[in-house]
């Protein structure tokens, strides 16, 4: 594929391809900046006489249901990840769509997971043209060599939503994993041997995919009680042994890291925010599964009971730190976005006050509103940050793919947005003068916190004065960058990136914030 | 002729590098390069590796290189040990850029906590410093393994040069006699603040590494001082505790290495220490005699923090000003455990200014209400006062009780 793609300069000075996959694109034009127009997008009007009347959509197997769904050539097929490294729902249909006969399917899974490295022998075979979600290991490095047919498009979980909802991805048929389902459709993520939590990255698809396929390996009889997927939504219903690993569903070992410098990260996220009066009653913040995330909140709490403070609700990424401050009375509720361990799942199985919440309620920018601009503060990583505060969170400093962008992107929205990261890793500083792959703007990152010290971004006045008397380390972000370029003996060189385009790195408004390209 | 290897390489690796030195008869130098940071370091770390060979006077070689992400010190290092292991670059150092010295450090100096790291292990140098023990010990004893003394050697001499360490004063612990003077001649160039004579059990073996010291010094014409903490770990150590701690005017600190002296009893170690009690005052009234401070053992269990507190709490309340740590999370618990309480300061600060008082009106007796306050009792407070403020603890801290 040696093409010429068009490129344009965006609002970021970034220059992003004009077409993607033979659609055309909008380039990113600031924060708040795109207004969208036109109606959402919706499915076909199906009618009760086509369905049984029993209520009972199973089929005998994934390969009569993808043939009932019409299965052919070049269709979208979606997938996701709450069963995470564990997931084998979506090798085993497009596995299942390779033996059919098929070819140059699109995968649009919610992120993929190095357990479905499979999918470049489908690549290569020519059944999967090209993948449209977050790729990394060596999927991520497949893309990144440019050995992919089409252009990988790299999307929030709020900007998935946004763009099956507002029709830029149509969804031909929707796989989705389910630990626990009954034969008209309706499907849960608490419980059964794969319960894995919220099954929220599915609930777009189950609306919006033409063809919607519940798979479970714990059919219960109707009625399915609690319901997170509708069955209403629901095309057909299979049932296998087993939809995937439970060890590397919930690692059920999330632990806090020992790491005394990302401790000591932790401990200034955690000081930063009661010294800046951030924690106060009723506040609210989101933290992830990460060991300085798990860390920072064991900090918080202790300072929480000290000064008496309560949280009206956590966001996670919800783990059993999560769960004790639940439990322990110290926030009202978890609104939960993702389940990462036993602790957590069995939470959200039992306690009311720990609530599964979707993209939609969350994240979802092109709606009525959404959570995350409601968040007090949120404590993210990034792969890098420059000394404007942009933030790569997707690709290594020398380009290749890294990460998914997760809810890393929505979760910018939030009060005061915290990036927790060392300040260099393996001799390479994590402050640069540029980001290799802009993944957020730095106009919505506030505070860089590291294990020397931390920066504030100076748009921020405000926090600045809230700090001032504070015995933090903090200092312009330009002294942590010139220390660690001293400590690592020198600036590090430019990684030599190609000029051919690989992927595109969306913002939440659907628009094209920076492009991914060919790495040698 | 062989081939000198110096450092690791592998996945697990971090923050080092292996370095394989083949000498040749001719065809000049020719480097291999494999880095993890080869992107954005490659150009530097070749240009170094070729400076460290030219100063080692290396002159045809193959040299393969396979770097984690190691910092400039320690590719200097690696390189030279595997010139060195290779039998060439003899007499020669390839020393990294030098840091300016930090102030020399007080022999009264605060010494709660010392933090132990392996020598041999540079990823746990570059940030030990901003944990903020009271002192950073680089070991080359008993967490280096007898075939990588040398390699550690001229890493922690890199580390001496080209490491910020911060307030911490910067302590080696050297190997036993003999080996130790290689060591010294190694270390004391870059003025380590203090040294750790381990397993001492007569003066003789400090008069031998003081001797040592001094004709270093004296060939570099250095006068920095740098004091000297032996390491009582025996029945013997014990015994001639104040012999030792008043046969040189550099000794700082005396401590003790309890794993070596409960071997060497014949018993177990207890998170009490009862079964070394005996020899734990006898050290703390033999520094005292010699007018110097008295510093306790490690405490093992990195995961027990209670344990380590009430060890802590212990140990300061029989006269030890401060004690080992193995990792840096229990720093803070070992500051706070030699800390005196709010309560203490709070009386000391009301002596202390009864005593300013007196000297004012220049009375003879400090009193504080209708109390009189013996002399030795002012002092303890005086030297209380200054202690908490040498810990950043002040009236504020006093007062939070």
């Amino acid at each position: 594929m040696k093409e010429k793609v068009e490129l344009a300069m965006n609002a970021a000075r970034r220059m992003v391809p004009a077409l993607v996959n033979g659609r055309p694109q909008i380039p990113y034009i600031g924060v708040g900046k795109y207004q969208p127009g036109g109606r959402k997008a919706a499915p076909p009007v199906r009618t009760t006489a086509n369905y049984p009347d029993d209520g009972d959509k199973r089929v005998p197997d994934l390969e009569t249901a993808l043939r009932k769904c019409g299965l052919r050539d070049g269709i979208v097929i979606s997938s996701h990840h709450h069963l995470r490294d564990g997931d084998s729902v979506a090798l085993m249909a497009l596995e299942t769509a390779a033996r059919m006969g098929v070819n140059d399917l699109v995968w649009f899974p919610s992120a993929s997971f190095p357990s479905q490295k499979g999918a470049i022998d489908l690549m290569e075979s020519g059944v999967i043209h090209h993948i449209e979600g977050s790729m990394n290991g060596p999927l991520g490095d497949y893309c990144t060599q440019g050995k992919m047919r089409g252009m990988g498009v790299l999307r929030s979980h709020g900007g998935r939503w946004q763009a099956i909802q507002d029709g830029e991805v149509h969804i031909d048929v929707a796989i989705i994993a389910a630990p626990t389902a009954d034969p008209f459709g309706n499907a849960d993520g608490s419980h059964g041997k794969s319960a894995c939590g919220s099954l929220g990255f599915a609930l777009a698809d189950s609306t919006y995919a033409d063809h919607v396929i519940v798979v479970t390996d714990n059919l219960v009889p109707f009625p399915c009680i609690p319901w997170q997927v509708q069955g209403n939504n629901v095309d057909y219903v299979v049932q296998v042994d087993s939809i995937g690993d439970p060890a590397k569903i919930v690692s059920g070992t999330t632990q806090i890291t020992r790491s005394p410098d990302r401790l000591r990260i932790a401990e200034f996220v955690a000081r930063f925010l009661r010294d800046a009066g951030i924690m106060r009653n009723g506040f609210s913040f989101q933290a992830g599964a990460g060991g300085i995330a798990l860390a920072f909140v064991a900090y918080l709490k202790d300072m929480m009971k000290e000064a008496g403070v309560k949280a009206r609700f956590v966001r996670g990424g919800s783990t059993k730190y999560l769960v004790e401050l639940v439990q322990e009375g110290l926030t009202d509720y978890i609104l939960d976005g993702q389940t990462f361990d036993l602790d957590a799942v069995k939470s959200i199985a039992q306690d009311p006050r720990h609530v599964a919440t979707s993209p939609f309620t969350s994240y979802n920018y092109h709606g009525k509103g959404n959570f995350a601009s409601m968040v007090d503060a949120v404590v993210l990583g990034a792969t890098e940050v420059d000394v404007n505060f942009n933030g790569n969170v997707v690709t290594h400093s020398d380009g290749r793919l890294l990460h998914g962008i997760g809810g890393w992107q929505n979760c910018l929205a939030a009060g005061c947005t915290i990036l927790a990261v060392p300040s260099f890793r393996d001799r390479i500083p994590v402050i640069v003068d540029e980001v290799t792959t802009l993944t957020g703007p730095g106009e919505l990152i506030d505070v860089v916190v590291t294990e020397r010290c931390i920066a504030i971004n100076p748009r921020r006045r405000d926090l600045m004065d809230a700090v001032k008397g504070s015995s933090l380390p903090i200092r312009p972000i330009q002294d942590i960058k010139a220390e660690v370029e001293r400590i690592c003996g020198g600036k590090p060189a430019k990684p030599k990136l190609g000029g051919r385009p690989v992927a595109v790195v969306k913002w939440v408004d659907g628009t094209v914030l920076d492009t991914v390209w060919q790495v040698a | 002729m062989r081939v000198g290897e110096a450092g690791h390489w592998g996945q697990d690796i971090r923050s080092d590098l292996h370095v394989a030195v083949e000498p040749r008869d001719r065809g000049g130098v020719y480097i291999t390069l494999m880095s993890r940071v080869k992107t954005y370091y490659g150009d530097l770390i070749r240009g170094q590796a070729e400076q460290v060979l030219d100063v080692l006077g290396v002159k045809h070689a193959q040299v393969t290189i396979h770097d984690e992400g190691a910092l400039p010190f320690v590719i200097s290092a690696r390189i030279e040990t595997a010139v060195k292991r290779a039998g060439l670059g003899d007499g020669q150092r390839a020393l990294p850029q030098k840091l300016a010295l930090p102030d020399a450090s007080a022999r009264d100096r605060l010494r709660r906590s010392r933090l132990y790291i392996p020598g041999s292990e540079p990823k746990y140098f570059i940030n030990a410093g901003l944990h903020g023990p009271d002192g950073i010990i680089l070991d080359l004893e008993d967490s280096v393994h007898p075939a990588e003394k040398d390699a550690a050697r001229i890493l922690v001499r890199n580390a001496l040069r080209a490491v910020d360490f911060g307030a911490c004063e910067r302590m080696v612990r050297i190997n036993q006699l003999p080996l130790a003077l290689e060591d010294l001649d190694e270390i004391i160039p870059e003025s380590p603040d203090l040294v750790l004579i381990p397993k001492v059990e007569r003066p003789e073996q400090v008069i031998e590494a003081t001797q040592r010291i001094q004709q270093i010094k004296t060939k570099h014409k250095l006068n920095r001082d740098v004091w000297l903490m032996p390491i009582l770990e025996s029945a013997l150590g014990i015994e001639n505790a104040y012999k030792i701690a008043s046969v040189s005017a550099q000794i700082a600190a005396l401590t003790i290495g309890l794993e070596d002296y409960t071997a060497d009893l014949g018993v177990g170690k207890t998170t009490t220490g009862a079964e070394s009690l005996f020899a734990r005052q006898r050290l703390v009234n033999a520094a005292r005699a010699a007018g110097v401070q008295a510093n306790d053992s490690v405490f093992g269990d990195v995961g027990d923090m209670e344990g380590l507190k009430q060890w802590g709490l212990n140990s300061r309340a029989l006269g030890f000003e401060g004690m080992g740590c193995i990792h840096p999370l229990q720093i803070s618990v070992i500051h706070q455990a030699f800390a005196p309480s709010p309560a203490e300061i709070q009386k000391a600060l009301k002596i202390v200014a009864a005593f300013d008082e007196a000297q004012q009106k220049g009375l003879g007796v400090v009193s504080l209400g209708s109390k009189m306050v013996d002399p030795p009792v002012v002092q303890r407070a005086l030297k209380l006062v200054a202690r908490a403020q040498a810990m950043g603890l002040g009236p504020k801290d006093a007062q939070k009780n």
